[in-house]
């Protein structure tokens, strides 16, 4: 046992060191935590800076009707000509100019903007919304109806379905088919992705130390099982401190990031308008009011059944299932790898363990439709392919009876499979000269210790 | 008494038998020859005393029972085929390997950083072996080997790679060890590095142990009674001298000083030679002629592969 450690140790102090090892491990939460908030941040990035627009209302009819808002500043002129605000938008540090015509029929203006740039879509919709609702508010008091704000209050639907998820136990939770989706298919592929790379790094770790003759010095001093099962266990630390930081950086960029975001990007009139517009006009704030709500309330959907995702079982379902299934691949690459002599052998022998991993692949893409229908299923009781399909159940919701048979089935395979490529290795590492098959391979398991 | 005896050993694999009921008993404290043409099973053998694989048959006493897994920590084996993980530190390396021979970090620190300063290659320390001439991993090979002090050390082939000076130290480091009680199983091809130091010797050859015993016996037993004669005088006068008595071979002229090779059906007619030839001549050296190593190893090897009826690939 003393001897696997010194082994695993070796592995890891090597493999840590590494500079590439430093730099994808550091790096790439900033890419994880950057692919989270950069839609977020993109849509942040268009309203940091407060633009003016000036509205020429040449009907008269539509003055002081669209509110600013925190960067979004309505400036109503009506003492210079539009010709000569055209000309000097820039000098008068205006972001664009809104004029409003009539076309003779009432209610039905006509909108131009003038701006240097394209102006941005928060500022047209802001326009065209506040515009379109007052239109719309003076089109239905024409009819003179009674109550109409009574009316109008009553009417405003908005329709959203809340999704809950009922456990066994009755508790009803939140939740959102499109994020777990998503989780799916990243924990899937993260696991297929980590499992074939870190399953060929031990593979050419043990050609290495075959074709370098180390095997031969270390051999005499532990037993191959040792020296297989340390580089494997060794491989494994290494993944496992590379997942954890990626898991807390990440988790931390994002988190910080999307704080940031979330406070610049809250676009709501600003409290004085609010007010203001609260005396002029009760109903136009009061539906105002309304759609602020609406919004929020989205947001709100969505971050719940995100938080709702049971994290500590998706996190340790990953470990859990990353652990398991990297070590029964890497067993098997550990396997091949003293088979040979040089990387462009391990072709054809490879081709037969990374199959099974292929096939998750495929499953999955079919299964996350139907994550509880028989396919998902009997695909993530395999063991070869369990790591990969059961990650991709995990965001929906699995029985634990599956989930333990699942598990222990995996356990139980990698104790064969380990026990098995340990007999192959022992015989491989010493052999030399040759291309070996699988047959050859299989008939090693039978060789005298 | 004997550290380290294999028994019977046979070894198979799958399509060639490697080791043929091979027997080797190895006393205590000598330097044991391991001796063999390429292909022979002397490296299946060393495997096996050293339980990187397992016999079929027979069994492998330490120190007169059977040898157990923890007996690999009073071991120490130098392989032909050796390396070193390229990308690590010398330092870090040897460090690592001492520890898996069972020294503790700070005892194998110690002894380390002793072994640097005798070889005086403390610069080395924090230097990667990939910088490192063949000759410089070589010593570091060794000095991993016998660092943790095995009371059997298994060297096969501990000189290749290394230039004449190094292979003189090696040889002191070797001989020093021997002194010290070690005991060492030395498989080589280079034969004359086998008379310097080898007291016993087996030979291996097609899987088999076809030649055993301490070298001396073994090469006298092959010298063929044959003696050489220098001498001042007529060289004429000795072979009429010696006609019909003894089996005279040749008789060299070459050289100022003549020599006459005398072949004796035993040891024992040694004073009466020399009592026929005193009169006659002026002895100045009388020697036995003992046949190389080399020689017997080539003779060996081939006869017995005459006999059997094998092609010697």
């Amino acid at each position: 046992m003393n001897k696997i450690l010194l082994i695993m140790q070796r592995e890891f102090m090597t493999r840590v060191r590494k500079k590439a090892f430093i730099i994808s491990t550091l790096l790439s939460p900033i890419f994880f935590a950057a692919i989270a908030i950069l839609p977020s941040y993109l849509v942040s990035l268009e309203v940091t800076d407060v633009r003016t627009v000036a509205i020429v209302d040449n009907t008269m009819e539509f003055t002081n009707v669209i509110p600013s808002t925190d960067y979004i500043k309505i400036a109503y002129i009506n003492d210079t000509p539009v010709e000569q605000l055209k000309g000097k938008l820039d000098e008068a540090g205006y972001y664009a100019l809104l004029v409003i015509d009539s076309t003779g029929i009432p209610n039905q203006p006509a909108l131009t903007i003038y701006s240097q740039k394209q102006p941005a879509i928060d500022v047209m919709q802001h326009l065209e919304n506040t515009l379109e609702k007052e239109i719309e508010t003076r089109k239905l008091r024409a009819y003179n109806i009674e109550n109409l704000d009574k009316i109008m209050a009553d009417v405003k639907t908005k329709v959203t379905i809340k999704s809950l998820k009922i456990s066994k136990t009755g508790e009803e939770k939140e939740s959102n088919t499109l994020i777990a989706m998503a989780i799916a298919y990243i924990m899937s592929f993260l696991m297929y992705m980590m499992v074939l790379i870190t399953g060929n790094q031990v593979m050419q770790g043990v050609i290495e130390e075959k074709t370098n003759r180390v095997v031969e010095v270390i051999v005499s001093s532990v037993k191959p099982f040792q020296m297989m099962a340390g580089k494997i266990f060794g491989m494994a630390s290494v993944s496992m401190l590379q997942i954890i930081v990626w898991v807390v950086m990440t988790a931390a960029l994002a988190g910080v990031g999307i704080n940031i975001i979330s406070e610049k990007t809250a676009i709501k009139p600003s409290t004085e308008q609010m007010q203001a517009m609260a005396q002029a006009d009760p109903q136009l704030a009061q539906a105002q009011q309304l759609a602020t709500n609406t919004t929020n309330e989205t947001g709100n959907t969505f971050i719940n059944s995100l938080m709702n995702q049971n994290f500590p079982l998706l996190i340790g379902g990953f470990i859990f299932y990353f652990l398991f299934g990297y070590l029964l691949y890497a067993a098997m690459f550990a396997a091949v790898g003293s088979a040979v002599e040089s990387i462009t052998d391990t072709q054809q022998l490879t081709l037969p363990i990374t199959l099974p991993l292929i096939l998750a692949i495929i499953v999955m893409i079919s299964g996350i439709k139907s994550p509880d229908g028989p396919l998902a299923f009997w695909f993530s009781m395999i063991p070869f392919t369990s790591p990969v399909i059961m990650l991709t159940r995990l965001p929906f919701g699995v029985p634990t009876w599956q989930l333990a048979l699942s598990a222990t089935l995996l356990v139980a395979t990698f104790v064969l499979i380990i026990w098995l490529a340990a007999k192959i290795y022992r015989v491989g590492i010493l052999m030399y000269g040759k291309k070996y098959t699988w047959k050859e391979m299989i008939k090693w398991i039978s060789y005298k210790g | 008494m004997y550290l380290i005896e294999a028994k019977g050993i046979e070894k198979r694999y799958s399509n060639h038998l490697a080791l043929d009921d091979v027997s080797i008993a190895v006393p205590r404290g000598s330097i044991y020859g391991l001796l063999g043409p390429n292909g022979a099973g002397k490296t299946t053998l060393i495997r096996i005393i050293n339980q990187i694989t397992g016999p079929d048959k027979g069994q492998v006493l330490f120190d007169g029972r059977p040898i157990q897994p923890n007996d690999i920590y009073r071991i120490g084996y130098l392989p032909e085929e050796r390396g070193l993980y390229k990308k690590m530190k010398v330092g870090e390396q040897a460090l690592f390997l001492a520890q898996l021979k069972g020294l503790s970090k700070p005892e194998a620190l110690k002894r380390l950083k002793h072994w640097f300063e005798k070889f005086e290659i403390q610069a080395w320390w924090d230097k990667k072996i990939e910088e490192l001439s063949k000759g410089m991993a070589q010593k570091v090979q060794f000095m991993v080997t016998v660092v943790h002090e095995p009371e059997l050390l298994i060297f096969d082939e501990p000189f290749s790679g290394f230039d004449p000076i190094n292979v003189q130290l090696i040889k002191d480091e070797i001989l020093d060890l021997k002194r010290k009680g070690t005991t060492i199983i030395f498989s080589t091809h280079n034969m004359a590095s086998v008379e310097e130091l080898c007291d016993h010797i087996t030979l291996i050859n097609k899987s088999r142990n076809i030649l055993s015993g301490q070298i001396d016996e073994v090469r006298q037993s092959y010298g063929s009674n044959v003696f050489e004669v220098a001498f001042r005088g007529e060289p004429s006068a000795i072979e009429s001298q010696l006609n019909g008595k003894f089996e005279l071979l040749k008789i060299d002229t070459e050289n100022s000083l003549p020599k006459a090779q005398v072949r004796l059906s035993s040891q024992a007619e040694a004073n009466s030679l020399l009592r026929t030839l005193i009169p006659v001549v002026e002895i100045v050296s009388f020697n036995p002629i003992v046949p190389s190593m080399h020689d017997i190893f080539i003779q060996v090897v081939q006869e017995y592969n005459q006999k059997h009826g094998v092609v010697n690939s």
